[in-house]
């Protein structure tokens, strides 16, 4: 059972990172315009670089 | 501004800097963001093109397109004006309107949506750890990991809780301190009740343990609380982008200048040019000027009235032919448009009375739960004496009497409807739109403008002779006046060829005059033609020495129209046409449309009348109207459509917005209507039945932590599928 002890905190720290992740994507908009975002994959513009 | 400064806040933070939007903020003072309409855009290749379109503009800073709202925004310097970009995505075949800023909240509607998200995030997290945990103690674990496991589930669930449920505390607390109970008192309660005994429990070495419950609760009804949010805030966005289009300027002419001005600042006195095509902004006289004015959206007349110097106009009146002087007599809270906006705030107020059937089974639910919690612990503690028993009997009665079900009946199935009705065109504004168009029994239509589509269409072309038809093409062709726009556009779809005319020119308010082969030819109204105008709108030719000709227009039917009464007189409905125009064609539109019972002439009181009488006498009234003598009435009926072309006043007053073109939605709102009521209906059935079951189990002292998650969850994935179902 020792390796609950190991186990446990695991657990919580990769939900955790799930959950910071979501925070992050929430807080800077990435759920703003989804369907922009599909489409804007498809576009070939900065596909060498980066929009500056 | 609201948002620049949170693009401003933003940007600061550096992993913000990888959006392109944010990152190109660069601070500077004179920057302004213009947001600009883009309906027709649905590909990658508009997005890039539009974008590309706007950078290239002087004095556009940034441009993103953003696809789900259909919109652009736009950091620009001050000098910009958004009409200039309109023009120029115009110019590369874009549909482009402009957007009044000031009236798009969508920024703090944002926000909110945000915060209901992570606090639904942090209870889904929370939620799945506890039950993983919780999980392990069910199967069988004891003692000292028991007890360990329990320790990290109040380690998680008190700062998840804390958090999470910090709404529905809120909320609570609201409705405690005035003395009433709502939903969320009994969820509080049994929140915190949950949260205290199992924390009494975990200290205790005891068995059972609520915090997954506790969890669970929070998560489910704070999806219900989402769901519900989203879908007025769909519905709250669109309707304020309708809104916005309507840019309310208006030219002021100060000392032979002009300055487009908001027609907020206009006082009386103050002269206004209203060029053609315009609507009046104010109350007004005419100082200069000839023309004809549209009234259909005040009154429902279809035909134009001649507008000459002296003649009193009210704002929302259209200016058709000539530009008028306008001398302001009244703006503002005095104008007319005002005085019809407080009727409707008065009707709005009777309106609000509804009670939801959620609100009719709060009122139910909340004192009976406390009332059986508290007789079970009661009961316990006396049968016992044993206070630590007695309080986890109430607490376990609570959770599982616990609205997740109840909380997701309502949102679940008014998010499905809403979404069903919104992809059929059919903008939902109201949250208790739904539950009132199911009980509608009476329909009542307008006319213009609602059945027909407002513009008119020539009639009896195929009686008129050839050289007529050219000649009135060739004399239509100099006039933007809506009758002659749409003679041009009916004779060109007939392959009719213009005859050659000299000296063209238009007369404001009379028409259009020329000559061919030395003879004077006129084309206009029948006063100037020396004609006897007759029943119908009509434009009459004349030819210098011969007898005048008349073109008669009717009313384009709107698509759909003739399926929307036949499917509502199939769904049981009484159809009634209301309509201000003339009665000739009112009975000839009623008979084509297989309309019964219709009225012509009516005033706008009286249909407001009309709508009143009817619900006197117990029926429910859905009124279908788009002009400003529909607006008392679709205020005061029992539920509202109006179309997307309505004036502002009457898209206001309505709980439904037609945004295509077609009425045959209207049809299918009513039926989907009364489908969605029936899930509303079913769900709290589904909901009583696992309450039927489960509290019974509480009461007994039977329920186990296992017991109340098994009965959360599976009665709020039986609603949510049933919700489902609509779709």
């Amino acid at each position: 059972m020792e390796i609950l002890v190991y186990l446990i905190p695991i657990s919580l720290i990769l939900g955790g990172i799930g959950l910071g992740a979501f925070w992050w994507a929430v807080r800077s908009r990435q759920f703003d315009d989804p369907e922009g975002d599909s489409q804007r994959i498809l576009s070939d513009e900065w596909d060498d670089h980066p929009r500056p | 501004m609201d948002g620049s400064l949170e693009r401003g806040g933003l940007a600061a933070c550096p992993a913000c800097v990888a959006l392109p939007n944010v990152g190109d903020v660069t601070g500077g003072a004179a920057e302004k963001e213009l947001l600009i309409s883009l309906p027709e855009i649905h590909c990658a290749a508009c997005i890039s093109g539009v974008e590309r379109v706007l950078a290239a503009q002087p004095g556009v800073a940034s441009a993103r397109v953003n696809l789900t709202l259909k919109r652009a925004t736009v950091e620009a310097e001050e000098a910009v004006q958004s009409g200039a970009l309109v023009a120029a995505l115009g110019a590369a075949g874009f549909k482009a309107h402009e957007l009044d800023a000031g009236l798009l909240t969508s920024t703090e509607a944002d926000k909110a949506g945000r915060d209901l998200l992570m606090r639904l995030a942090v209870a889904g997290f929370a939620m799945m750890n506890v039950m993983l945990l919780s999980v392990a103690v069910w199967s069988g674990a004891d003692g000292a990991t028991r007890d360990l496991f329990h320790w990290i589930s109040a380690a998680i669930a008190f700062p998840a809780v804390g958090f999470a449920a910090r709404p529905f505390f809120a909320s609570a607390s609201v409705a405690l301190k005035a003395g009433r109970l709502n939903m969320d008192v009994p969820i509080t309660l049994a929140i915190l009740l949950a949260l205290g005994t199992s924390l009494y429990e975990t200290i205790h070495s005891g068995a059972h343990a609520y915090f997954d419950a506790a969890l669970s609760l929070t998560f489910f009804l704070l999806a219900g609380r989402y769901l519900d949010f989203r879908t007025r805030a769909v519905a709250r966005s669109a309707a304020e982008e309708l809104a916005a289009l309507e840019v309310p300027r208006a030219v002021r002419l100060l000392d032979g200048a002009e300055e487009t001005v908001a027609v907020g600042e206009l006082a009386v006195g103050d002269v206004v040019l209203v060029r053609p095509g315009g609507r009046m902004p104010v109350d007004g006289v005419i100082v200069e000027g000839a023309s004809e004015l549209d009234r259909a959206l005040l009154t429902g007349e279809t035909r134009p009235v001649v507008a000459i110097v002296g003649q009193q106009v009210s704002a929302g009146e259209v200016n058709l032919t000539g530009p008028l002087t306008v001398q302001v007599t009244a703006a503002g809270k005095d104008s007319s448009l005002h005085r019809m906006a407080d009727l409707v705030a008065v009707a709005e107020s009777a309106k609000n009375k509804y009670t939801s059937l959620a609100d009719r089974a709060a009122g139910l639910y909340a004192p009976g739960v406390h009332i059986l919690s508290a007789l079970a612990g009661i009961g316990w503690y006396l049968g016992t004496m044993d206070a630590r028993v007695a309080l986890n009997i109430a607490a376990a009665v609570l959770i599982i009497t616990c609205p997740c079900a109840l909380g997701l009946a309502v949102p679940a199935v008014v998010t499905a409807a809403s979404g069903k009705l919104f992809r059929k065109g059919l903008l939902i504004k109201d949250g208790t739109a739904l539950e009132r168009l199911a009980e509608v029994t009476h329909v009542i239509f307008d006319k213009t403008g609602t059945l027909t589509m407002g513009t008119p269409e020539p009639m009896n072309l195929c009686d008129i002779q050839e050289r007529d038809k050219r000649l009135a093409l060739s004399l239509a062709m100099g006039s933007a006046h809506p009758l002659a726009m749409a003679l041009t556009g009916a004779l060109r779809g007939d392959g009719v060829l213009p005859l050659p005319v000299e000296g063209l020119r238009e007369v404001p308010g009379y028409g259009t005059e020329a000559r061919c082969k030395g003879r004077v030819v006129r084309l206009g109204r029948a006063e100037w033609v020396d004609a006897e105008a007759g029943d119908e709108t009509a434009t009459w030719l004349s030819v210098a020495g011969e007898a005048p000709v008349a073109f008669t227009f009717a009313d384009a039917l709107r698509p759909g129209a003739a399926e929307a009464v036949a499917a509502l007189k199939a769904a049981g409905c009484e159809v009634e046409l209301l309509s201000g125009d003339a009665p000739g064609a009112v009975t000839r539109f009623a008979a084509a449309l297989g309309i019964d019972s219709y009225q012509a002439g009516v005033l706008p009181a009286e249909k407001a009348a009309r709508v009143e009488a009817l619900q006197a006498g117990g029926a429910k009234v859905l009124m279908v109207g788009d002009g400003l003598n529909d607006t008392a009435a679709l205020a005061a009926a029992h539920a509202s459509v109006s179309p997307a072309t309505a004036l502002d006043a009457a898209r206001v007053a309505s709980d439904i917005v037609l945004l295509g073109e077609s009425v045959a939605p209207v049809a299918e709102a009513v039926t989907t209507a009364r489908k969605a009521v029936k899930r509303i209906r079913e769900n709290f059935q589904i909901a009583t039945a696992y309450n039927v079951i489960a509290v019974p189990l509480a009461v007994a002292g039977m329920a186990t932590p296992l017991v109340a998650a098994l009965a959360m969850s599976a009665s709020s994935i039986t609603v949510s599928l049933n919700a489902l179902r609509l779709r």
